[in-house]
């Protein structure tokens, strides 16, 4: 008896396992179409990438398959220069974000000084400021700061920031929601965890560096992710304040290839390129990237 | 714990030295000078931005014309910046913003109306003998002032095979005698009889600029307008008078009947795959249409449907930033003045396939010249109209676009104008008429 019933126990949790897996596959394959789409047209000719687009060809690698339009993308694009500058902005912007907007978390919900509430009430009150609404003021404010610059080995003071990295990064280091996530996320730690440190002489800093952010890594892995996402699709302020093509990050980039005559197969080669690191990224930070979710509640 | 320390510092203190030791990286590799010009090596520059980006036929052309003038004289060097056509406009606004405006700049002619108002840009002040010799929709003209002049011009046609026409008893039109409205929906009818599905690719599945570029002149056609030209302070009755509702109703029926589709795929690939019997398209296409129709394809005027047949005219023109003075001026309109000769103009609309802006330009091009296998096309710039020419072009083509597609959805076609006038009419006052 007590065997038969095992087996049905077992059948049954075999039942509802494949239950389970139906409309997780059926999700699955549904997200993962537009991937393959672009994936699979990319090897293809755009009359091909035409004539399949209403059958299930659209998805499977058949007909004439060959990397040319991956040689169109470099010819048509510099690349190499778009990726190295997407590559960069990028990364400043999530190291330098995560080390301003976790500081100035800790400040707000650590140290006790008057007007914290009020400061965090009106970094918080900054989000419902669309960006593109202070876009073109922006513009004209960068436009007129302040900057040095090298000039035949010499450092010189000039007026302007237009065309230059910084302008890509410095506007986005400091985050609204970044600094409310850190500050929500570091006022779960007991405060009894300063006062022993700083009864063992502990500063600010150390306190931060060494017991904070050690105890916050869901909170960093979220925060990078939000900002790299953005930070990666930039597109409307880059077009705005770089005119050169050397500076050009990948986003704008993909203007290049919608001319009076859509080159199908070399938008889907580059889409396909420049969606690799993110795919990458989240392939590497994949626990990070689910803990996170489930422990701070936000999704990207 | 010493190591999340040092792991803090060097995230701090590696961006911002990495950040600095880029600094400006690509910084006056092709770029330099302000508006009014630096002096390099003795030589004037003088920059110049294009939508050319991502089309090398195109910045073949341009960079041709510019290593012949830069190495022709010892006074100008142009140095160019070349910005992706989606992003174009954008960059410019932005420029304009914070006074980083080049010298030459090239814009779509519609456009120049409300650039020159907006005091982006000044008169193109070059001889009058280059502008004269242009298609008179290569010029773009504010107050009776030439502001803009262009290469070329691009012309709509419809797109045929003759042995479709033939084997259905459709007469082929000619420039001189084109189909009437009864004769075109007559033609429709019966192509989608024969088994085409929906027999006419109108390009709807496309969007922007190219909705009142390529249905406003049907509009015309019909005797219906943008706006009211002899003003140019309201759109009632040109937008909404009898004859636009006609124009909105046959548009209309053109997807509710299944003559026209709006989806598909932007190009001309439906008709070249024999999906599509007609095709409403543009000069760029035919080439391709040539290589896959062969002798078969006709290049037919658009249909009559009242006060003969029309197509959009205006294409991208050159123009000078107004912020431009002093030598740059000079070198950028003798750039301009230079760079109008009758081979720049047949190699750029050889390169291009579109239509040369001059006589001399089109006899020495290989497609559009006596014999050239596009001729037909040179044709049809007689029907050219121009958008209106008026600083509220801006938003009159995006009502338009977004009343169209209302129509095409199947709106009230009335109610659909009649809102798009409000909307025309309510921008030129808030504007005070544009300076009209």
């Amino acid at each position: 008896m007590a065997g038969k019933k095992s087996l049905d126990m077992r059948a049954a949790k075999r039942r509802r396992t494949i239950l389970l897996y139906i409309p997780m596959t059926l999700l699955a394959i549904t997200f993962m179409f537009p991937l393959i789409f672009m994936f699979v047209s990319s090897l293809k000719p755009d009359a091909q990438i035409l004539a399949d687009v209403d059958s299930i060809n659209a998805f499977l690698p058949v007909g004439d398959i060959s990397f040319a339009n991956y040689g169109g993308v470099f010819e048509r694009v510099p690349f190499a220069r778009f990726l190295f500058n997407s590559v960069f902005v990028t990364v400043l912007i999530v190291g330098l974000g995560l080390l301003v907007n976790s500081m100035a978390g800790f400040a707000l919900s650590r140290m006790e000084w008057s007007g914290r509430k009020l400061v965090l009430s009106l970094i918080i009150a900054t989000l419902i400021v669309p960006f593109e609404t202070i876009a073109v003021p922006m513009v004209y404010w960068v436009s007129k700061l302040p900057t040095l610059v090298w000039e035949n080995g010499i450092l010189k003071y000039d007026i302007g920031w237009l065309n230059s990295y910084e302008v890509m990064i410095v506007p986005f280091i400091a985050n609204a929601f970044s600094i409310f996530l850190f500050t929500q996320n570091f006022s779960t730690i007991p405060p009894s965890i300063d006062e022993a440190a700083r009864i063992d002489g502990a500063g600010w800093f150390t306190i931060y560096a060494r017991i904070i952010v050690p105890l916050s890594g869901p909170v960093f892995a979220t925060v990078a992710i939000l900002t790299f996402l953005p930070a990666w699709n930039a597109y409307l302020w880059p077009l705005m304040v770089v005119q050169q093509e050397s500076l050009r990050p990948v986003m704008v980039g993909m203007q290049y290839f919608f001319q009076l005559n859509t080159a199908w197969g070399e938008v889907m080669a580059y889409t396909s390129l420049i969606t690799l690191p993110v795919l990458i990224m989240f392939l590497v930070f994949q626990r990070a990237f689910v803990s996170s979710i489930a422990a701070s509640g936000v999704k990207g | 714990m010493k190591r999340t320390g040092r792991a803090i510092a060097a995230l701090a203190v590696v961006p911002v030295l990495a950040l600095a030791a880029c600094g400006r990286a690509g910084e006056g590799d092709s770029d330099g000078g302000t508006a009014t010009g630096d002096s390099t090596g003795g030589k004037t520059q003088v920059r110049l931005w294009t939508h050319s980006a991502g089309n090398p036929a195109e910045l073949e052309v341009y960079n041709q014309i510019m290593s012949d003038f830069n190495s022709s004289q010892d006074n100008y060097e142009v140095v160019s910046e070349s910005f992706p056509q989606g992003a174009y406009n954008d960059a410019i606004v932005a420029a304009a913003v914070s006074g980083d405006l080049p010298c030459l700049l090239d814009m779509d002619g519609p456009i120049v109306p409300n650039w020159a108002w907006a005091g982006y840009i000044q008169p193109l002040g070059i001889s009058e003998d280059i502008t004269n010799e242009l298609l008179p929709t290569a010029v773009g003209v504010w107050e009776d002032e030439v502001y803009s002049a262009g290469y070329w011009d691009a012309a709509l046609a419809i797109f045929a095979r003759q042995s479709v026409l033939e084997a259905n008893n459709i007469r082929i039109p000619t420039v001189d005698e084109p189909w009437t409205k009864d004769e075109f929906d007559a033609a429709l009818r019966t192509l989608k009889g024969a088994g085409y599905d929906t027999p006419l690719d109108i390009g709807a599945e496309d969007s922007g600029e190219w909705w009142p570029y390529a249905y406003s002149p049907l509009l015309q056609s019909f005797g219906g307008d943008l706006i009211d030209r002899s003003t140019f302070l309201t759109a009632e009755g040109a937008l909404n008078g009898p004859e636009a509702l006609a124009w909105g109703e046959w548009f209309q029926g053109l997807f509710t009947e299944g003559l026209a589709s709006n989806t598909g795929t932007i190009g001309n690939e439906e008709f070249n795959r024999d999906e599509v019997a007609l095709s409403y398209t543009g000069v760029w296409n035919a080439l391709n249409s040539l290589e896959a129709v062969g002798d078969d394809l006709l290049i037919l005027p658009p249909p009559d449907f009242g006060t003969g047949p029309k197509i959009g005219g205006g294409s991208w023109q050159w123009g000078i930033a107004s912020s431009c003075s002093g030598p740059a001026l000079d070198g950028a309109r003798a750039y301009l003045e230079f760079s109008f000769k009758p081979e720049y103009i047949a190699a750029f609309a050889d390169k291009q396939i579109v239509i040369p802006a001059t006589e001399a330009g089109t006899e020495l091009s290989e497609y559009f010249g006596e014999g050239g296998v596009l001729r037909p096309f040179t044709e049809l710039t007689q029907f050219a109209v121009l958008r209106p020419e008026t600083p509220a072009y801006a938003v009159i083509s995006t009502t338009f676009e977004t009343a169209a597609m209302d129509i095409m959805n199947g709106a009230d076609v009335k109610q659909i104008l009649d809102q798009a006038v409000k909307d025309i009419d309510a921008d030129i006052q808030n504007n005070d008429g544009y300076g009209f």
